[in-house]
C-alpha cells in the first residue's frame, strides 16, 4: 500500500490552530489538576476528622466520580448541569457556559482521586510518629506541620504525579463537547484537509512528548520516596 | 542505692527532672486515684491508685495485658481515662467531669510536663538524631535554635551518643535509637519521665546500654514511672514496685518486700514464673 505522508499540509496555515489547541490542553490540564489538588486537601482533611456528617457526603462524592466514566461526567456536566442550575437558581439567573461546566466536571474527577491520595498519604504514617509528637506536647497543628505532613507529602507526590498524567490525557475527552483542545483541533484540521493519518499521529506524538518526561519524573520520585 | 541517697544528691546537670523548689516533700508529685480506662465493654484499667513522689522511681510490673501500659498512657493522656482523677503537682484532672478536662493547646502543654519513652522508640523518621531532640524545644518550648542545638548536643552526649548527631534513625541500632528517644524526652525538661517497656523491642545485647542510661537518670534524681519486664532493673533501681494484674493494682511495696516476700498469691505466681525464666537463661539480664 503506497501512502503519501504529507505532514506539511496539516501544519501550513494551521499553526495558530495547533498552538491554541496545545495551550488549551495545557491550561485545562493544569487548572483541573490544581483545582483537584485543592479539593483533595479539603476533602481528604474532612475524611480524617472522623465526623460522620463530614465523611458521608465526601464518600458519596468520591464514589460517585470514581464509579462513573469520566466521559459520561463531561457530557453530563456540559449538557445537564447548566439546565439544572438554570432551573434551581431563582429567576433563571445563572447561565453556566459549557466549557466551564466541562472543566468543573474534570476538576471534580481529579478531586476524588486527590482526596484518596491525600488521605492515604496521611494515614500511611506510622501511629508511633503521631503518639511521639503528641507526647512531646505538640498541638495537632504543630504535629501536622512538623511531623506528619513532611513525611506524608513525600509519599503523596508519586501517586499524585501519576494521576496528573492520567488527567492530562483525559482532557482529550473534552473534544466531545467542542472545547478546542489539541484533540478537537485535530478533528477540525481533518475536516479541512482530509488527512486523519497525519493529524492523529501528530496529536499522539504531541501528547507523548509532553507526558513521557512527566512519567519519568514520577518514577524517579517513587524511587526516592522508597528510601 | 536508696531513695535517700538520691534525694540528697545534687540534681544532674541540665536534667530538668526532679523536685520543684519549695514543694512539700511529703505531698506526692503525681497522684493517681481510681483511674479507669474502658474501651466499650472492655475495662483495661479498673480503678488504679498510686502516688509518685518527687525523685522517686516507681516500677510497674505484671503479666502481658494487665493494663500497665494503658495506665502509663493514661497518665500523660495519650489515652483519655474514662474515670478517676489525676494530679500532677498543682494541676488536678477529674475524668468523670469531661468538660473540665484540658483540650487543644492546654492539653498538649500539659502532656509536655511528662517525658515519655516508647517500646518502639518512635523517633521521627525524617529527622536526624539531633533534630529529634531539638524539635520539641524549638516548636513546643520556643527555645531559640542555637540554644536548642547546643542543649541537644549535650543531651546526646549524656546518653553516650556523641558523634551520632547527624545520623538518621534508620542508621542507628535499636539501643542507640532508644537512647535518642530518652534524650528527646529529657529535652522537654519534664517533671515526670514515663518509660513504656523501653527494652522489650531490643536485641538482648542492646538492653544493657539503655538500662544504664535509665539508672544514671535515677541516680541524678529524676522522677520516673517505669513499666518493664526487667526484674533485675526493678530490684536494683526501684524505690517502689507495683504489681498489676487484670487492670488492678494487686500489691505494692519496696522492691525487696515485693520481690522477695510477696504477700499475694498472684504476685507469687508471676514472680515464680519469672524466676524460672531467669534460671533457664541465666546471665541474660540487662544491666
Amino acid at each position: 500500500m503506497g501512502y503519501d505522508w504529507d505532514f506539511h499540509m496539516i501544519f501550513a496555515g494551521y499553526e495558530w490552530w495547533w498552538l491554541k489547541g496545545l495551550a488549551i490542553t495545557i491550561v485545562y490540564a493544569c487548572a483541573t489538576v490544581a483545582g483537584g489538588l485543592l479539593i483533595g486537601v479539603v476533602c481528604g482533611t474532612g475524611l480524617l476528622l472522623n465526623r460522620w456528617w463530614l465523611s458521608a457526603p465526601i464518600h458519596l462524592y468520591v464514589e460517585t466520580f470514581r464509579c462513573t466514566p469520566v466521559l459520561v461526567q463531561i457530557v453530563w456536566f456540559f449538557f445537564a448541569l447548566p439546565i439544572v442550575l438554570h432551573a434551581i437558581v431563582p429567576g433563571g439567573g445563572l447561565d453556566l457556559p459549557g466549557w466551564l461546566a466541562a472543566g468543573i466536571g474534570l476538576t471534580l474527577y481529579m478531586g476524588c482521586f486527590a482526596t484518596e491520595i491525600f488521605r492515604g498519604g496521611i494515614i500511611s504514617i506510622d501511629k508511633g510518629q503521631w503518639q511521639a509528637a503528641r507526647a512531646i506536647g505538640m498541638t495537632y497543628a504543630e504535629m501536622m506541620r512538623h511531623i506528619i505532613l513532611p513525611q506524608a507529602i513525600r509519599r503523596m507526590v508519586p501517586p499524585f504525579v501519576n494521576q496528573s498524567v492520567i488527567q492530562f490525557k483525559n482532557t482529550a475527552l473534552l473534544y466531545v463537547v467542542a472545547v478546542p483542545d489539541m484533540m478537537y483541533t485535530g478533528y477540525l484540521v481533518v475536516a479541512d484537509t482530509y488527512r486523519p493519518l497525519e493529524v492523529y499521529t501528530s496529536v499522539a506524538i504531541a501528547y507523548f512528548v509532553i507526558l513521557y518526561p512527566l512519567t519519568q519524573w514520577g518514577k524517579r520520585l517513587e524511587a526516592r520516596s522508597d528510601r | 542505692m536508696t531513695a535517700e541517697d538520691r534525694s540528697a544528691g545534687p540534681p544532674g546537670p541540665g536534667a530538668g527532672v526532679g523536685p520543684a523548689a519549695g514543694a512539700d516533700p511529703r505531698r506526692p508529685m503525681l497522684a493517681v486515684r481510681r483511674l479507669v480506662k474502658s474501651y466499650g465493654d472492655v475495662e483495661a484499667v479498673r480503678g488504679v491508685s498510686f502516688d509518685v513522689h518527687s525523685g522517686e522511681v516507681v516500677v510497674i510490673i505484671g503479666p502481658s495485658g494487665c493494663g500497665k501500659s494503658t495506665t502509663l498512657r493514661c497518665i500523660n493522656l495519650l489515652e483519655e481515662p474514662t474515670g478517676g482523677t489525676l494530679r500532677l503537682d498543682d494541676r488536678e484532672l477529674d475524668f468523670s467531669a469531661r468538660r473540665t478536662l484540658p483540650s487543644g493547646r492546654d492539653l498538649a502543654r500539659f502532656r509536655a510536663r511528662f517525658g515519655m519513652v516508647f517500646q518502639q522508640f518512635d523517633l521521627f523518621a525524617h529527622k536526624t538524631a539531633i533534630e529529634n531532640v531539638m524539635i520539641g524545644q524549638t516548636v513546643v518550648r520556643k527555645v531559640p535554635r542555637q540554644r536548642a542545638h547546643r542543649e541537644s548536643r549535650d543531651l546526646l552526649r549524656r546518653v553516650g551518643l556523641e558523634g551520632m548527631e547527624d545520623r538518621r534513625p534508620r542508621e542507628l541500632s535499636g539501643g542507640q535509637q532508644q537512647r535518642v528517644a530518652i534524650a528527646r524526652a529529657l529535652a522537654m525538661s519534664p517533671e515526670v519521665l514515663l518509660f513504656d517497656e523501653v527494652t522489650s523491642a531490643l536485641d538482648p545485647e542492646l538492653v544493657g546500654e539503655v538500662l544504664e542510661v535509665m539508672k544514671d537518670l535515677a541516680r541524678e534524681g529524676a522522677t520516673m514511672v517505669v513499666v518493664t519486664h526487667e526484674m533485675a532493673f526493678a530490684r536494683d533501681v526501684a524505690d517502689r514496685v507495683i504489681f498489676m494484674d487484670q487492670g488492678q493494682v494487686v500489691e505494692e511495696g519496696t522492691a525487696t518486700e515485693l520481690m522477695e516476700s510477696p504477700g499475694n498469691p498472684r504476685t507469687r505466681t508471676f514472680l515464680a514464673r519469672y524466676h524460672r525464666g531467669t534460671q533457664e537463661s541465666a546471665g541474660r539480664e540487662g544491666g
